[in-house]
């Protein structure tokens, strides 16, 4: 696990109306104790809320923690703010109950990396580095 | 999850050592058995009845809902024709945070993880042909639970039933709702004020309905601790009864109608003995504390169950086996009602087939297993009785703990135990993911899953369109200038600081919306800020 302190700054938000935090708040922490300026939104963002807080914090990740299974529909609308507000170059991945049948989709949406329940932290960071440097 | 040292020792998830061999001199060390008293007498620590599963086992309630309240009907009689004792509905988000199903937030999350509704007409649909006093229904909701209260009585009274005699559930836990799970709308403060105006007016209107159930279930899932979660949830519990008392109710016009949903995933016997702890304690609680002097006040009512926590989306159909266990740990435990998450549900909601296997496997354990053939039967083993005295111990700490630091309430609106429980489920990740804490399928015992297939209950867009297209319809039927009324008395009870919900009542029954009930709410008690936290 990569451990060196790297100034990457990494937005974790909850997108749509689900309040299972659990996971985005662990998610939080590990990416804090491996070294990432990380920014929580809290709950119930909307795809217009993400995009805002992306650009105006010049973020390097934009990262989406979603447990109740409205992530199609959530990054379709997403995918289209972030080319208008020119972010879809950045690094975009999501977590959570995200099945398998949906990994394809989720691609061609525009998502760089997905990381279902079960991820190990060192997998996420290691991606985060490799892809950003 | 169990600590096991280098060093040989066994340490529970709830901090308490265990010895490799108990005696009697292990229980005298405690309380010795002071507390454990008969079955179905004060302090009930072995249960609330007498004859407990012999004279009824306890009631089956699979968690269920989804689409529109037909879908949701339909599959709630499958259940009724399976078997199934009472019924556990599951609301869509947008319902459960006060949105109709038109509302842009709603968008892509209607009937997606529970059947959406909009207005008594939904309920109407959704418990059509359901016998109310042969079947009772949970209502898994809490921000906009009064409503949903509202909305299930009316929708009894319509069909002639006497609310006076009317039993059932709503989980209406919003404290809980800001550590875990998140369908809060309002403050903190007016959330605690809603709560006590259903316990109040349901004390008085339908005195058998449980309007509160109080959930250290997600409290536990969202990182506490199997202590931890009682602690907390008892401390919620007075939270709701102190506010009511202010009101001039006393305790025993309420207390009986308060009732617990509490979880049972982990160690075995660290399960059994925290519920016969908190059986215990709560009984003690609310007798020395609350002088209650009816018994039924002191009755810990629980439905323990769920535990999806535990249940992995690797190797899914170890989680039928992992259920099996849970649903044996209830029993052993002496709960009133039990559901079980489904082997999917680590992924999905679960399918007809899935819910099927965890209603038979409760049945296994009715019909073939023996485990209503006497009440509590782990009584009196030197492990379970000590550990039982010890689990007590530790909740009574933390519970003296939280008074200490400001209460709970304080602590909740302040941040400070989302803060701790989600602290230590960071710690339990780091655990799981280096080996520290045993999980099969995860950190061992694991295969190579890639090809994997597995049946996923399907989300259909068209629900969601039916769903506005019968709110429209019901906007267009009803009496605009009644609904109009109803809605403004429920801002101007709630600006007056009075109980709201009779005319929650007089709304719902005018077939004003969750949406529109919801935000005459919110114009008078504002909404709530999460406070971020770490």
């Amino acid at each position: 696990m990569s451990t060196q302190p790297v100034p990457f700054k990494v937005l974790i938000a909850k997108p749509g109306l689900d309040g299972h935090d659990q996971g985005a708040k662990v998610i939080v922490r590990a990416l804090a104790e491996a070294g990432f300026e990380v920014i929580y939104t809290g709950l119930r963002q909307t795809p217009e809320a993400v995009a805002a807080i992306a650009l105006e914090e010049g973020v390097d990740v934009i990262g989406l923690s979603s447990m109740a299974g409205s992530h199609l529909p959530f990054c379709r609308r997403l995918a289209v703010l972030l080319k208008e507000q020119e972010l879809d170059e950045k690094l975009w991945l999501i977590g959570g109950n995200i099945p398998a049948q949906d990994h394809q989709q989720l691609r061609d949406i525009g998502l760089d990396g997905i990381f279902p329940t079960g991820a190990r932290f060192d997998e996420i960071t290691d991606f985060i580095n490799a892809e950003l440097s | 999850m169990t600590e096991y040292t280098e060093d040989g020792r066994v340490i529970n998830e709830s901090g308490i050592e265990i010895k490799p061999v108990y005696g009697p001199e292990d229980v005298a060390a405690g309380s010795g058995l002071d507390m454990l008293g008969e079955p179905g007498e004060y302090p009930f620590t072995r249960g609330i009845h007498r004859e407990m599963y012999r004279k009824r086992p306890w009631t089956m309630r699979q968690y269920a809902g989804f689409g529109n309240p037909s879908d949701t009907n339909q599959r709630f009689k499958y259940l009724i024709d399976n078997g199934q004792t009472g019924l556990n509905v599951a609301f869509d988000l947008p319902t459960q945070i006060g949105l109709d199903s038109d509302d842009p937030l709603a968008v892509g999350e209607v009937g997606r993880v529970g059947m959406a509704i909009d207005s008594l007409r939904d309920f109407e649909i959704a418990f059509g042909g359901i016998d109310l006093e042969k079947i009772t229904v949970s209502l898994t909701i809490n921000g906009s639970a009064a409503i949903a209260i509202a909305m299930y009585l009316a929708m009894a009274e319509k069909r002639g039933y006497n609310i006076n005699m009317l039993r059932g559930t709503a989980q209406n836990d919003i404290l809980k709702e800001f550590i875990g799970r998140g369908t809060w709308i309002f403050p903190v403060e007016p959330s605690v004020k809603l709560v006590c105006d259903t316990i109040e007016y349901c004390a008085e209107h339908a005195p058998k309905y449980s309007p509160v159930s109080v959930c250290g279930y997600h409290i536990r899932e969202s990182g506490a601790n199997p202590v931890q979660e009682i602690a907390y949830a008892f401390c919620i519990a007075k939270a709701y009864a102190d506010e009511t008392l202010k009101r001039g109710l006393k305790i025993d016009e309420f207390a009986g109608r308060l009732s617990y949903n509490l979880n049972i995933f982990g160690n075995l016997f660290e399960q059994v003995a925290k519920f016969r702890a908190a059986r215990g304690l709560w009984a003690k609680i609310v007798k020395e504390e609350y002088g209650a002097t009816d018994p039924k006040s002191m009755w810990l009512r629980m439905i323990a169950g769920g535990g999806g926590g535990g249940l992995t989306s690797e190797q899914p159909e170890l989680n039928i086996v992992r259920g099996a266990y849970y649903a044996l740990i209830s029993a052993l435990s002496g709960t009133q009602t039990m559901a079980l998450c489904s082997y999917d549900e680590a992924y999905t909601i679960p399918t007809e087939y899935s819910a099927r296997i965890s209603l038979r496997t409760m049945q296994l354990l009715t019909d073939e297993m023996g485990l209503c053939d006497t009440v509590d039967p782990l009584a009196g083993s030197y492990y379970v009785e000590t550990l039982t005295n010890e689990m007590r111990s530790e909740i009574e700490r933390i519970m003296a703990e939280t008074d200490a630091a400001g209460g709970i309430v304080q602590m909740v609106s302040t941040g400070e135990i989302q803060s701790g429980v989600s602290a230590q489920a960071y710690e339990m990740q780091k655990d799981l993911q280096s080996g520290k804490f045993r999980k099969v399928g995860v950190n061992r015992h694991r295969i190579d899953e890639e090809e994997r297939e597995v049946e996923f209950h399907s989300y259909r867009e068209e629900d969601a369109q039916l769903q506005i297209e019968s709110l429209n319809q019901v906007r267009s039927e009803r009496h605009a200038s009644l609904v109009e009324q109803s809605l403004a008395r429920v801002k101007r009870d709630a600006d007056a600081g009075k109980n709201v919900m009779p005319a929650i009542m007089d709304a719902v029954k005018a077939y004003a919306t969750v949406g529109e009930i919801t935000n005459k709410l919110v114009e008078s008690y504002g909404r709530y800020q999460e406070p971020i936290r770490f």
